[in-house]
């Protein structure tokens, strides 16, 4: 979807979050000087072209007692990444579930998938289910655990840089 | 938290309606009164339980690009490795990991041509590698957390 100039401006509204009022959509009309019909329009819109994954929380997941938040990694020959991918995206303790590049000899996984467990023994299960999906097609795997978070500001459009 | 606060966690995981009183809809779906809702969601939010409450854009949908890159930054120049790379308002993650690729961090860019031009900054500004990967695929996923 092409989105134009006034689908950017609610874009930038709503970016840090929707409003905390009774009827926030018109709380966003009113600041962009739009009808809330408009706004809830086009926000039904790119809802429905995916420039909008949802609309709900994120919750954090450390808070939420998530301590362990894998990045499960794995090599799997290229011609049966998708399907084994759309697999293991089903998983319901996996939360993103990507096919990435290769960079040999260094790195040779292919396949990424998150995962999330309250313990340890958690991500040992989550992981060896998810070896038992890949079975022989499954040529090497690692997880890596994020020992300290350096940044997190989320993603953000600049309204002078577009 | 307590059991409401659980209830409404679950339950606006699955999306947020669009119409005129989404609280006021979402609080009878809950049993809850819309400003009890209002008031529970702001409370969550100001104590760090929820990171975001509103719209999730697809950067790819906008017009802008993504990608996932690491480094190997030794061990005695982390923490300047570190501090260059967050210095770039184009990082908007970046996580320690344990492996020989130690850095993970996740650029957004509101031009896809203009993602190789960070790296290539980074590159000069650390003087390291980046190891670019970005998606080829996504593939669904429909995980929510349990509260």
């Amino acid at each position: 979807m092409k989105i134009d100039e006034i689908d950017r401006q609610i874009i930038t509204a709503t970016q840090a979050g929707l409003p905390l009022t009774p009827q926030p959509y018109k709380t966003i009309a009113q600041q962009l000087g739009l009808s809330v019909e408009t706004v809830m329009k086009r926000m039904q819109v790119m809802q429905e072209t995916g420039v909008i994954r949802r609309i709900g929380v994120v919750p954090n997941h450390y808070r939420l007692g998530y301590k362990f938040n894998g990045m499960t990694v794995w090599n799997i020959a290229d011609e049966h990444v998708d399907e084994l991918g759309q697999q293991v995206g089903q998983l319901d303790f996996v939360s993103h579930c990507y096919h990435r590049p290769r960079h040999e000899p260094e790195w040779s996984y292919n396949l990424f998938a998150m995962v999330h467990s309250k313990t340890e023994n958690g991500v040992k299960e989550q992981i060896e289910t998810i070896a038992e999906l890949l079975g022989e097609y499954n040529q090497g795997q690692d997880v890596l655990f994020s020992t300290r978070i350096l940044k997190k500001t989320g993603l953000r459009i600049g309204k002078s840089r577009v | 938290m307590d059991e409401i606060d659980r209830q409404i966690i679950n339950h606006l995981q699955d999306g947020f309606p669009i119409c005129d009183s989404p609280y006021q809809m979402v609080a009878t779906q809950l049993g809850l009164t819309e400003t009890d809702l209002i008031e529970r969601i702001t409370d969550l939010l100001a104590s760090g339980l929820l990171t975001r409450f509103g719209p999730l854009f697809h950067a790819e949908q906008m017009g802008g690009a993504l990608t996932l890159a690491a480094v190997k930054a030794p061990e005695e120049k982390f923490d300047t490795v570190a501090e260059i790379i967050n210095s770039f308002p184009e990082v908007a993650h970046n996580y320690a990991r344990n492996n020989p690729l130690n850095m993970w961090f996740v650029i957004a860019t509101d031009k896809p041509e203009r993602i190789v031009e960070v790296i290539q900054r980074i590159e000069e500004k650390t003087g390291l590698s980046v190891y670019n990967m970005p998606k080829i695929n996504e593939y669904f996923v429909c995980l929510k957390l349990e509260a």
